[in-house]
This record gives structure tokens, sequence and C-alpha cells, in this order.
């Protein structure tokens, strides 16, 4: 089977939820992105997936379509939590892969609203939030994060570092949502929402779209595109396991750790190789057990991982260099496209001033609670 | 029977009233490996046995697994809360309100006995005007 090989690939600005005329509007101006930075047009796609949550049931990848071009080829509208944008990449992957098609379109689009995402209940009868607990994502994930500090004693200090490591990244980042240092002094002292995460602990909602032109062997050569190409070594997901809490705590540690094996395996490479990380770093709290998740680090040690700085920009594993979804922003549907921009970016060596050096293998992450995980392991084509 | 309609209903399908004993709540249990879950189903989605479940009392004993101190909900939700993780003794996991314990990370202990209690769902009513009655936890007696 032939390799699969990113040619284009870019991202919008991040930009404050809701500050965006329309959702086809958005993931267009990513789809032409992705296309100029190919150097390949609208007509030279054979098919588009189109990732977006918002707007599930309205077809946007057509309306993306009715934007730029309407070619008549075949659209795969992909709705998968916040694994979305990285589904719709994997199944440009796949088709590729399987060779049905050789040039593939992939969009991930989020026009976001405000304020706490889940809780929202359903059911009938009388609400349930705050009254069986809360199902608000802020509380969720701080809940996942106790079950560290449970196991290997992690403190709201070393949870709040992850924040002030990832808004320091994303002052190197113009594409980011936020440039601005955040101490941790002012981490810690920022309004709590769902103890241990405040409020600098949690991902921004904003608007933003990616998008990444996809490529077989064969067409990469005959256009010509080699020099800039990064490859697809691993797509993998996984879906939850069957664990006893997991009705009413989504696990999403072994959806994780599942991926991510079969991602190595794929690949043939292991976690000492890769050079940069981009994860699912919704809250503070999440992003500290995929060190160990990924295989970054051993059980126990994602503590120490952000003490010593080993996932700083400069260290050993830099994680977020993009600033993260805690800075860069969370458009739910365009973070898992996102995420393979920047490791492009740093592959390619074009990231300016956050540039990891040297950089030959990337990862990407994504988890959608529910849960979906999707895990991308890229390389330096040449 | 105005009176009949005043009677509070069970906050969710799986907290029983019954007329005669106080309320517990009932869990589902796989007759072939013994998972125990909340809430009606038909099948384990931890073996994959098929129409393997039977109804089973769940202990109103348990551990505290984790919490989560909620400062911001949405309008009309009273804040602070803990938001709690359960363990219940003998299987089954359950999140609820943790109660009579005050909401700041020093006061809670993570892996402390809980227990099971059953009352009024905070005041809140449907539509119809029906009260609920729902389940918290609270710091164990010793």
């Amino acid at each position: 089977m032939s390799d699969v090989y990113v040619v284009g690939v870019d991202m919008t600005k991040f930009t404050k939820a809701g500050s965006t005329r329309s959702v086809s509007e958005l993931g267009a101006r990513a789809a032409l992105m992705a296309l100029d930075d190919a150097g390949l047009k609208i007509q030279q796609m054979e098919a588009l997936y189109c990732g977006n949550l918002g707007q599930a049931a309205a077809m946007v990848g057509q309306r993306v379509l009715q934007e730029i071009g309407q070619t008549g080829i075949p659209v795969v509208n992909v709705s998968n939590a916040c694994a979305t944008g990285a589904t719709a990449f994997r199944e440009a992957w796949m088709a590729i892969k399987a060779g049905v098609y050789d040039v593939c379109l992939a969009v991930g689009v989020e026009v976001m609203g405000k304020g706490l995402l889940g809780g929202g209940g359903g059911g009938g009868g009388i609400p349930k939030e705050g009254l069986l607990g809360s199902g608000t994502m802020p509380a969720v994930f701080a809940e996942a994060g106790m079950e560290h500090t449970r196991k290997y004693g992690t403190t709201f200090e070393q949870f709040a570092k992850v924040s002030v490591k990832n808004h320091h990244h994303s002052t190197l980042n113009p594409k980011a949502m936020y440039q601005i240092e955040t101490p941790l002094e002012m981490v810690m002292n920022a309004e709590m929402i769902a103890y241990p995460n405040t409020k600098l602990m949690c991902s921004v909602n904003v608007d933003g779209a990616a998008s990444a032109v996809l490529c077989s062997e064969r067409k990469l050569k005959e256009l010509g595109l080699g020099k800039r190409a990064v490859r697809v070594r691993a797509s993998a997901m996984a879906s939850d396991p069957w664990q006893e809490r997991d009705l009413v705590m989504p696990d999403v540690n072994t959806c994780t750790r599942l991926a991510a094996k079969r991602a190595y395996e794929m690949a043939g490479c292991s976690p000492e190789d890769i050079n940069l990380v981009e994860l699912h770093d919704c809250f503070a709290t999440a992003e500290l057990l995929h060190y160990e998740n990924l295989g970054l680090c051993k059980d126990g040690e994602a503590g120490r991982m952000i003490d010593t700085g080993e996932v700083a920009l400069g260290g050993r594993v830099p994680v977020n260099v993009s600033g993260g979804l805690l800075s860069k922003g969370h458009p739910l549907g365009a973070t898992g496209i996102a995420n393979i921009y920047e490791v492009c970016t740093h592959l390619r060596g074009e990231a300016g001033k956050r540039q990891v050096p040297n950089a030959r293998f990337g990862m990407t992450h994504v988890i959608g609670l529910g849960s979906a995980c999707a895990i991308h392991i890229l390389e330096k084509a040449n | 029977m105005a009176d009949a309609a005043k009677k509070p209903l069970p906050v969710v399908d799986f907290l029983k009233l019954p007329d005669i004993g106080g309320p517990y709540l009932e869990g589902q249990k796989c007759k072939k490996c013994s998972a125990v879950f909340i809430g009606p189903r038909a099948h384990c989605s931890k073996c994959g046995a098929r129409d393997s479940m039977e109804a089973t009392r769940l202990s109103n004993q348990g551990q505290l697994y984790v919490f989560s101190i909620v400062h911001r909900s949405f309008p009309g939700v009273e804040v602070p809360y803990v938001s709690a993780v359960v363990d219940l003794e003998g299987g089954g996991t359950l999140k609820g309100n943790l109660i009579n314990v005050e909401p700041t990370p020093e006061k809670i202990k993570l892996g402390m006995p809980v227990e099971v209690v059953y009352k009024d769902a905070l005041g809140r009513k449907d539509r119809e005007g029906n009260s609920y009655i729902s389940y918290f936890f609270q710091p164990a007696k010793a």
C-alpha cells in the first residue's frame, strides 16, 4: 500500500467565539489556505472529508464547496466529538491508503458559543446539574485529574504549571487566540471554575478552521510536491473499552493508551523517537495524564515532566508548543487538523520562533468524550 | 386524588421508592461476568452476553473515588458544591453531590468512606409541580 503524504496544510487564526460570519465561510477560508499551501486547485481534489460538530446535520462540507467550487466530488461530513477533525483527516488518509483516491481534502471547522460545555443533562423530570454532581466539562476533567492525584499525589500547582507552559508557548504563535504570559500565581489565583481547574486552566472557546491536502506517493511524484511533504506514518483510533467507572467517569486514559499502542506499532517507532507532541489539553488536568498515556514517561512521572520542563519548548519532548487548546484555543471540530498543521509546520522547519530544532517525528492526539481517541504520527519526508 | 399527585417522584429511574421500606438504588448485574451497571439495559458491554441482566440492590455504603468542587455552573444552580464519584460496596459507581462537608480540598479526603442518603431534590420541581427525591452522598458516620 502507498504511503500517504500531507502536501498542503494550514489553519485560520483562532478568534473569539462567535466572531465569524458563517461556518461555511470559515471552512472555505481554511480549505483555500491548504490548497494554496499545496499549490493545487479545488478541481484537483477527488473527495472532501469535513469535520464539524455544531451543525453536524447541516451538510457543512457541501456548503464549503458551494463557497469555493462545486466540482461534484463525494463529500463526507464527520462528527466525532473532539476527535472530529482528526477523524475527517483519517478518513481521507484511509481512502488514499485503500487506493480509491489519489488526492483528498480534509477540513475541520467550528463556530463556537460561549461558556460552559457539557452538563446539559437530558431526559425528563428536573435538571440534574448540581444535584447529581456535575456534568460540566471543567468538573469532568477535574475529576479525571483527581484520579491522578489519588494515584500519584499530583498537586494543584503541578496542574497549574501546564497552563503556564502552554500560555507561554502561544506567545510565539501568531495564530493562537492568546499571546499573553500567565505566571503561576496568576493561573492559580484565577477564578476557580471546578477545583482544581481555574479559568486559566480551561481551554478557550474560539472560532477556527484548519485544512489539509493529502495525497498518494504516486501523485506526490507526479506533481513534484515532495520538498515540503510530510509522511503520515500512523493513523490510529480507539473507542473506550469497558471500565468499571465509565458510566459516570469518561475514561480518557485507556482509550488513549489503546490508540497510542496501535499508532506506535503502525509507525514502527517508539515514544523516544517522537520530537514533539500536540496533545488534547482541553483542561490543564488532562495534559498530565496523556504524558503517561502516550508513553512519553513512565506511569507516575507526569508531575516530574512538568516540574523539570522536559515538556516545554527546549525540553526533551516539547508538548503543545502551539499553545495547545488552553491558549491557542479549541474550536471543537477543527482542533484535530489544527494540531496536524502545527506538527507539519515543525517537520517542515517553518515554525519560526517556536520551532522545535531538527524535528523528524511528531505526534498528534485528540480525544472526544464518549469516547473517541485519534492519534497520528507524522514524519518529515526528506 | 390531589394527594396522590403530590407523592414525590424518583430523580432517576434507578432510584426506587417502594411503598414499604426506604428508598434504595437498583443496579443491573450481568449473570455471566458479574459486572454491575447503573440504569436499565439488556446486554452486557463488558463481556457481550445477551439478555444477561438481573436487578440488584446497590449498597448505601461506599468510598469517595474522586471529586471536584464546582464554583461555576449554569444560571440558577447554587455553587459551590462537591461533585463526587463514589464506588459503592459490592459494585457500581455513581456520581452525585457530596453534602454535609465543607467544600474545600482540605476537608475532603480521597478514599474517605461515604454513605448514600435520600432526600428532597434541592426543592427542584418539574413543570407539573411534582417534587422529587434524590440521592446524595455524605461522610459516613464513624
